[in-house]
């Protein structure tokens, strides 16, 4: 099956983040597609590099960079969410004036557009958040 | 982005708001994705759920929280040719709502309908 997954919420406050990518683990592990996983709302903050946890807990950015490369997953970053947040990739941070940007490796930063897509191309949209 | 339906078929997009517009930013970026989804030519559907209701009640002033009133957005709904507005009696009533009370010209109808409504829809937003 061809899924879509969307990530509402932020990484540790929430579990929503942590959820999703065991789901995603799971599903492709049992062979299907995942088309796209998209990040809405505070969801936007599990795409920053500078995330720091503590030595002993899981890096939830980390882990989705690196399943994005094992398994070419397309990671959405929504631009108006992460705009308002914070989040911001080199040619975004150039365009808004700002001395930094964050996007962790595998992330991209999209439109909305790409969320309906995702609806409109998965045959299921998972979403994941309270 | 292609706007065009790759995949040909047109499908039943529902989003589902729960929440009061303002406290919380999900009414507000629920309405984006309505906006940039009428793009997209899909069969839309909004669905207004417990304290839900509130995003479409009359007369909002949010100049002491400081936050934008983005209710007469739903206005703007017809103009993207999303007309069908679900809107749960059982929250209504219990905050003392009619269907006067809204800014948009809405379909008022039982939980258990909006259910059945959920359960035809090909793609469930909800926020």
């Amino acid at each position: 099956m061809k899924l879509g997954i969307l990530v509402n919420e932020g990484p540790y406050t929430h579990e929503a983040s942590d959820t999703a990518y065991q789901f995603v683990k799971a599903a492709l592990a049992k062979g299907h597609e995942i088309f796209r996983v998209f990040f809405y709302h505070d969801g936007v903050n599990n795409a920053t590099r500078l995330t720091v946890p503590p030595q002993d807990d899981r890096n939830i950015v980390k882990r989705w960079s690196e399943l994005a490369a094992q398994h070419k997953l397309d990671l959405v970053v929504c631009i108006a969410a992460a705009q308002r947040r914070g989040l911001m990739d080199a040619s975004e941070a150039k365009r808004n004036g700002k001395d930094a940007d964050n996007i962790a490796p595998g992330f991209r930063i999209s439109g909305l557009g790409q969320l309906i897509e995702t609806g409109i191309q998965a045959d299921r949209l998972v979403v994941f958040g309270d | 982005m292609s706007e065009d339906n790759a995949g040909g078929a047109i499908k039943k997009f529902l989003y589902v708001n729960r929440r009061a517009p303002y406290g919380t930013i999900y009414a507000l970026e629920s309405l984006e994705v309505v906006l940039i989804g009428a793009a997209f030519e899909q069969d839309v559907s909004l669905a207004f759920l417990g304290d839900g209701v509130y995003q479409l009640a009359r007369g909002q002033d949010t100049k002491a929280v400081e936050v934008k009133n983005f209710s007469p957005t739903f206005r703007a709904l017809e103009d993207y040719d999303v007309t069908k507005l679900y809107v749960e009696r059982e929250a209504l009533e219990a905050r003392g709502l009619t269907e006067e009370d809204l800014v948009v010209p809405v379909q008022v109808m039982e939980a258990a309908r909006i259910a059945e409504i959920m359960e035809s829809q090909d793609v469930v937003l909800t926020f």
